[in-house]
């Protein structure tokens, strides 16, 4: 199991885990998420945690800190078995993280969201704020971050609503520090000091465990690392011991080289053409134009606005100002339906709950915009509808038990097609893909980008909002910049390298 | 500190109790005389205990109809027990009071917490439940006032500082439930639950549990509502304080506390109470007929929840360096 | 990756299948179980015309609960449905003062639930406020209004066509009543399980974010199940002012819970997203029969409603203490 235990230097195995995992299991109705994984955290050291979407790091994680409950293996603080019934046990071991998802609450405080759970006690036992709003006060600073301990949360930007998040996890004095994709919402002086932080961590002694898929990053900071793949544990060991096509090759299981499909580029007419759409407060001035056959990039840091702009131009939010034009003429768009009938799709972000209504079987999902054309007179004509269900999912080669089965038991990969078939049926002439290949195993991710290819080429205009680099290069013929809400540059051609799009989205 | 107890939402509700105050004083001046207005808030206290408790119930995300019908089933029993056992104290009989309230929010809190069953179903079984047992143990009769001893009769009108004890309960409750709600964990936890309740359990709180107490909260409130009630008016029969459950939802609706959980306050649901007991206490006095009172409450409801709509309405995320703090 | 593509078959299970396992079949059971057990309570249930008697129990509330059963089933609720029938009822009321006849007098009840349902669904679909504290509101402010007009008199002087509809008899011992419960039964059931509308009201149901991502008019279709329970609540006011001859601002007090109770127990969940109409068709019957056995037994209707109230209750807990304990 703890397969490089007889390679370390004797130095390193004088040094004990403070945190170890050892054959943990974890099990889920129809999905092995963790299978008899191993997990080693030194004190001072960063071990980073390196594996695809589904390899099971969020899992780990959630184990780790006590919000999921092993099926089988052992947790050892210090060499000893424990388990960590509630996530307040884990905290009491002095475990602390850092998640993806922010787990804060608009409603209360800054101070209180950092000290929820272990607030400073005053006389009698009770809450004392004065001493958590100066103690507040004293971390924001210290991971420089100028935020006003007493305002609400929901008034907050992005980007300090994750500084917040940090900030809470180094309010419990811990030993282990996890942080789970801590950079993703940052900008650049930003992680410049988070770095700062981290070394700050190390020296104190604590154990950290980063999670990531940017490898410059892991190469900057991390001393060690652990591969998981498919939720089984490949490897560890030291950073310097490895370079970055060794790791990936442990992530993926083969060689990889990125391909992206070759594509004829000679885009059609103008379909599609923004002008000077705003909104109060997510995204100002933004416009271009698309034509047929084209794929348009939109690349940016998280939180930069690009979703909050496909939403508007899909009707889900009234923008404050600008005009979209579809094949020349001037469309009023205030809903999705109103999007649908000009011609604009949307394959959102959230494929669970905005993407498809997972309690609804396949073709239910995959007819819901269509319904206009398998019924008659309004009655539903369900051979019509299994028809045109199985038209269009058959064409994206949908693996599923039957038309039948519930979108949410289907991996994320199929309903992601679920999602994409419903739009298809309805013959749109914009596309616009959020994220597309966000959270999908490599496998499926080629056939993804081999599918917009394809529609591309039958003549749609496909708009893809991405944050992978790799991705946005290899499918897009332009690609816009956006930052804090803004358009900050339109690249082409020769422009399109990895420097210039991190530079335009991070300001430097 | 004082930004915590007023927000500018309650704020303006006492401003609008003001006004309707001065409304009224232009044509009965003797209507804002502190005596008056000491009546005023005696008669709104069995409003003001309940909405305390719902408020703690709403903030989780959870509603209870059925206290109503607790407070009616509490003052039954109260009001038996006294017949029985005229010797009682009445110290005895306030804590039986607010036990059985209690035990029966440990009902519904139960039946939400570990079968899971929605909270408005729940309390709707249970509120046709209670009362029905009301009349089981009554055989359908009533409790009248020569029947209960005068101790027990007494006691919400006794006089302490020149407010009778049923205004001092409220105010004992107002005290207390400001501090458990502001400094305890319970009450911070109620305040987590209802505002994200995924996110409650990732800082180890227990949704169902919290619940739970909100309920037992809310139930022992109605059970000590019950038996001033009963004393008060010095009865005791099935129907009493019947619908009273709809009008502390809306003193809680009035006071800013949203129905979607996680937004609200002692202060507000204080405050939504006394606006209903200003206005239904005022209308035979400016000679409306009471005949109103009835849509003037749903009136009231509705503009309410349509202007806190209004001001908590979120803008969209604040992506624009410029929207940032711009409130 | 070039595969031959698999072949997906369009069910796993027949649609029989999935209804004979369902909460519809459970409820049938309970039904039968009280049928039975009244036949042998008392001596006088067995006998048609006071079967027929036992229907207005639960004809006007159901003809209510269909349309409630889509609003629930959408996400939303409407708690002012009995406060509609006094307003509806109040209005008719004013209209024969002032004399007009039977026809008109339908118009008024039917328009006068409309009215109130767009009121309803305006603030709920316009102001985006939440139903459950939007139709308490409304409950007071339309009954509030019958109180107004009426005070603590009584409208009487109904025409006498007008009876009909609540005490007429189409054949035998069949009452109006019931004969309209059932076709309204068929024209919801036919929407909800038949038409793209019905599947509209799923889809929102079980996840309005979806639906609206889905190009679904999500405000559109909440206001038309507002109008339609505005309307079923003047259709049961037709029917019950005409049963009782005369207004009152307290009639059909307390009926906005035994609809949502009717419903519920008919196996729509309160959370929305699914349901059907010939669970709740069982679940008046059960409740129509339960209220009309106990009746029979003289038990005071207070101590009815604890039946109720248990009875809704329990038909819910029961499924998860048995899944409790199987997990054991």
């Amino acid at each position: 199991m703890l397969m490089q235990a007889e390679t370390d230097t004797r130095a390193d195995a004088a040094q004990d885990p403070v945190l170890a995992l050892d054959g943990i299991t974890k099990t889920f109705p129809g999905v092995k998420a963790l299978d008899r994984v191993s997990l080693r955290l030194f004190p001072g050291q960063v071990t980073a945690l390196i594996g695809e979407n589904g390899a099971g790091k969020s899992t780990v994680v959630k184990t780790l800190t006590g919000i999921y409950q092993p099926d089988g293996g052992d947790i050892l603080v210090d060499g000893t078995a424990t388990r960590f019934p509630t996530a307040q046990d884990a905290a009491d071991a002095g475990i602390t993280a850092i998640h993806q998802e922010t787990v804060l609450f608009d409603e209360l405080s800054v101070a209180e969201n950092i000290f929820l759970g272990h607030a400073p006690r005053g006389r009698f036992g009770l809450i004392d704020w004065a001493t958590m709003e100066a103690k507040a006060v004293e971390i924001l600073r210290g991971i420089g971050a100028e935020i006003d301990p007493a305002h609400k949360l929901r008034d907050l930007g992005i980007a300090n609503k994750h500084l917040v998040a940090i900030a809470r996890a180094l309010s419990i004095d811990a030993r282990v520090v996890i942080m789970d994709e801590p950079t993703a919402a940052l900008s650049h002086k930003e992680i410049h000091e988070l770095y700062e932080l981290v070394e700050k961590l190390k020296a104190q002694g604590k154990a950290i465990l980063f999670i990531s898929h940017k490898f410059d990053e892991i190469f900057r900071i991390a001393d060690r690392y652990t591969v998981f793949r498919d939720g089984q544990y490949i490897g560890d060991g030291k950073i310097a011991d490895v370079t970055e096509a060794d790791l990936v090759k442990m992530m993926v299981g083969r060689d990889v080289s990125q391909i992206f499909p070759t594509r004829d580029a000679t885009p059609g007419d103008e379909v599609l053409r923004v002008e000077g759409m705003s909104h109060p407060t997510e995204f100002a001035d933004i416009g271009f134009t698309l034509k047929r056959g084209e794929i348009l990039g939109f690349y940016g840091l998280v939180g930069a606005g690009r979703s909050e702009f496909m939403q508007a131009l899909f009707g889900i939010t009234a923008p404050s100002a600008g005009t979209v034009t579809i094949d020349g003429a001037v469309e009023s768009i205030r809903s999705p339906a109103d999007a649908v009938d000009a011609g604009i799709v949307y394959v959102p972000e959230d494929r669970g709950k905005q993407g498809a209504i997972t309690a609804l079987p396949i073709f239910q999902n995959v007819t819901l915009p269509s319904l206009g054309r398998t019924s008659k007179k309004s009655f539903i004509r369900l051979a019509e509808e299994f028809r045109l269900a199985r038209e269009y999912t058959e064409r994206l080669d949908l693996r599923a038990a039957s038309l039948d089965t519930d979108v949410g038991n289907l991996s994320g990969g199929n309903q992601q097609k679920v999602v994409i078939a419903k739009w298809l049926a309805t013959q749109p002439k914009v596309i616009i893909l959020d994220e597309p290949t966000k959270g999908i195993d490599i496998g499926s991710k080629a056939a993804v980008h081999e599918f917009m290819a394809e529609l591309a080429a039958a003549g749609l205009a496909v708009i893809m909002v991405s944050s992978e680099i790799p991705e946005v290069l290899g499918m897009s013929d332009r690609v816009i910049v956006m930052r804090e809400g803004r358009m900050v540059a339109e690249l082409a051609g020769g422009e399109l390298t990895p420097e210039t799009l991190v530079r335009h989205a991070a300001g430097i | 500190m004082l930004q915590r107890l007023i927000t500018s939402r309650e704020a303006l509700l006492l401003g609008a109790i003001a006004v309707l105050l001065a409304l009224i004083a232009t044509r009965f001046p003797g209507y804002v005389a502190p005596s008056n207005l000491a009546d005023v808030f005696n008669d709104t206290s069995p409003l003001i205990l309940l909405a305390i408790g719902q408020m703690i119930v709403i903030l989780t995300k959870c509603i209870d109809l059925s206290v109503a019908a607790n407070l009616a089933l509490t003052g039954m029993v109260v009001s038996m027990i006294n017949v029985a056992l005229p010797g009682l104290p009445v110290a005895v009989i306030l804590v039986v009071a607010v036990t059985l309230g209690a035990v029966m929010g440990m009902f519904n809190g139960i039946l939400v917490w570990k079968l899971d069953i929605p909270p408005i179903v729940v309390t709707l079984g249970t509120m046709t439940i209670f009362r029905g047992i009301i009349f089981l143990i009554s055989d359908g009769k009533w409790v009248n006032s020569h029947e209960m001893s005068p101790s027990f009769k007494a006691f919400p009108r006794a006089e302490f500082l020149g407010l009778p004890m049923l205004s001092w309960t409220a105010i004992l409750a107002v005290i207390l439930f400001t501090v458990v709600m502001s400094r305890t964990t319970l009450g911070r936890a109620a305040y987590a639950v209802g505002g994200n309740p995924h996110a409650a359990t990732y800082t180890g709180i227990d949704v169902g549990r919290t619940q739970f107490w909100a309920f037992t909260i809310s139930g022992a409130l109605a059970g000590l509502t019950g038996y001033l009630w009963v004393s008060r008016y010095a009865v005791a029969y099935v129907d009493i304080a019947g619908g009273f459950e709809l009008d502390v939802v809306a003193a809680c609706v009035i006071g800013g506390i949203s129905i979607a959980g996680g937004i609200g306050s002692v202060g507000g649901a204080l405050l939504g109470a006394l606006f209903l007991g200003v206005i239904k206490n005022a209308l035979p006095v400016i000679n409306v007929s009471p005949f109103w009172q009835l849509a003037i409450s749903g009136g009231a409801i509705i503009i309410a929840v349509a202007v806190n709509a209004r001001a908590s309405q979120t803008k969209g995320r604040i992506i624009l360096k410029s929207a940032e703090h711009a409130t | 990756m070039t595969e031959t593509t698999r072949f997906i078959p369009d069910r796993l299970q027949s649609p029989l299948q999935k209804r004979l396992k369902s909460w519809e079949s459970l409820l049938l059971l309970v039904a039968i179980s009280i049928f039975v057990a009244n036949s042998f309570a008392s001596p006088y249930f067995l006998n048609a015309w006071n079967l027929s008697d036992a229907t207005f129990n639960f004809t006007e509330k159901a003809m209510i609960a269909f349309a409630m059963a889509l609003l629930i089933i959408s996400g939303e609720i409407d708690l002012s449905v009995a406060s509609i029938i006094a307003l509806a009822s109040t209005a008719m009321g004013a209209a024969v003062q002032m004399g007009v006849g039977t026809p008109v007098l339908i118009l008024v009840g039917l328009g006068t639930g409309v009215l109130c349902g767009a009121f309803n669904g305006v603030l709920v679909t316009r102001l985006g406020l939440p139903s459950i504290v939007v139709t308490i509101g409304t409950m007071s402010l339309f009954r509030g209004i019958s109180y107004i007009v009426l005070g603590d008199q009584a409208f009487r002087g109904y025409p006498a066509d007008f009876a009909f509809f609540g005490q007429g008899y189409v054949f035998w011992v069949i009452t109006f009543e019931l004969v309209l419960f059932a076709v309204i039964a068929v024209i919801y059931g036919v929407i909800l399980h038949m038409t793209n509308f019905g599947r509209t009201v799923y889809a929102i149901g079980n996840n309005p974010t979806g639906a609206l991502f889905s190009g679904i008019r999500v405000a559109r279709v909440k206001f038309v199940l507002f109008l339609l329970t505005g309307l079923m609540s003047g259709v049961a006011a037709i029917c019950l002012t005409s049963r009782l001859g005369s207004t009152r601002p307290s009639i059909a007090t307390g009926w906005e819970l035994e609809v949502v109770t009717m419903v519920v127990l008919g196996g729509v969940n309160i959370l929305g997203g699914s349901g059907s109409i010939p669970g709740v068709v069982i679940a008046a019957f059960v409740m129509g029969m339960v209220t009309f056995g106990l009746g029979l037994l003289n038990v005071p209707g207070i101590v009815m409603s604890i039946v109720i109230g248990a009875l809704l209750i329990g038909v819910i807990a029961l499924p998860r203490l048995w899944k409790m304990w199987q997990a054991r």
